[in-house]
């Protein structure tokens, strides 16, 4: 298990509103810490991968638990 | 479902930061999203971004034109909801194609186009109006929202000739 060091709740949010959120939030942790991101969005399953890998931060885990509902994990690199 | 992604690590603290640069020439409702959803993404994404405000899309950073943004049901036809031309000209009909598009808008969860320019305020988005359209427009400096700059082409060019990505709109 993945240590959690501070969730997002971007539910009901649309594009480009959860990006823009995890950005803020993930900001605001230290380096290596991990940032849990849960979204309703379907398109953050295509946009958040992107956003990590355009930032070079790391994207541990994209999950889809069920329709419209998503769970990311990501760890703050840099 | 569940897949782990493995990335490989770089570090573009260390690289020259990308940059987008964008021309919005539009002032309609509609329009007006474009601009400031790419250039906040860009932004959360770590590149720098200018956007240029030209002719009708000075209405985007203008005090209170940019309060009641419209957009047109006349020669629209891939509206959700097609109005015949004829019917659009009626008076009252811009209103009533704007209140339903901020009604969809609503509905989808979109966040406010005046609330996402303050977005790109916040993260640093270089907001240029065109000197020689607010002139033949007759627009002054003190009507455009705090943090724009003024310039022209050449403004511009200078910053977009170093662009990764360049967008009209």
């Amino acid at each position: 298990m993945t240590e959690v060091h501070q969730t997002l709740d971007a539910r009901n949010l649309s594009c480009p509103m959860p990006v823009l959120k995890s950005k803020k939030a993930l900001k605001a942790l230290e380096i290596n810490q991990v940032l849990e991101i849960l979204t309703t969005d379907p398109g953050s399953m295509a946009d958040i991968p992107a956003w990590t890998r355009t930032t070079g931060q790391e994207l541990i885990s994209a999950e889809e638990l069920g329709p419209k509902d998503y769970r990311f994990l990501v760890r703050r690199r840099n | 479902m569940t897949e782990s992604i493995s990335q490989s690590i770089t570090l573009p603290s260390e690289e020259k930061p990308k940059r987008m640069a964008i021309i919005a020439s539009a002032g309609t409702l509609d329009a007006a999203y474009p601009p400031v959803i790419l250039a906040s993404t860009a932004a959360a994404m770590d590149m720098e971004v200018a956007i240029f405000f030209t002719f009708y899309g000075l209405n985007l950073i203008h005090k209170k034109k940019s309060k009641k943004l419209k957009v047109s049901p006349i020669a629209n036809p891939a509206a959700p909801m097609p109005v015949p031309n004829i019917i659009g000209m009626i008076p009252g009909m811009t209103g009533m194609a704007t209140w339903m598009m901020n009604r969809w808008m609503k509905k989808a969860n979109v966040i406010k186009f005046l609330e996402l320019r303050d977005v790109c305020l916040e993260s640093g988005v270089r907001m240029i109006g065109c000197q020689m359209t607010m002139d033949v427009m007759g627009i002054k400096e003190e009507e455009l929202i705090d943090g724009c700059e003024l310039g022209g082409a050449a403004s511009f060019l200078e910053f977009a000739k170093d662009a990764d990505i360049t967008l009209f709109m």
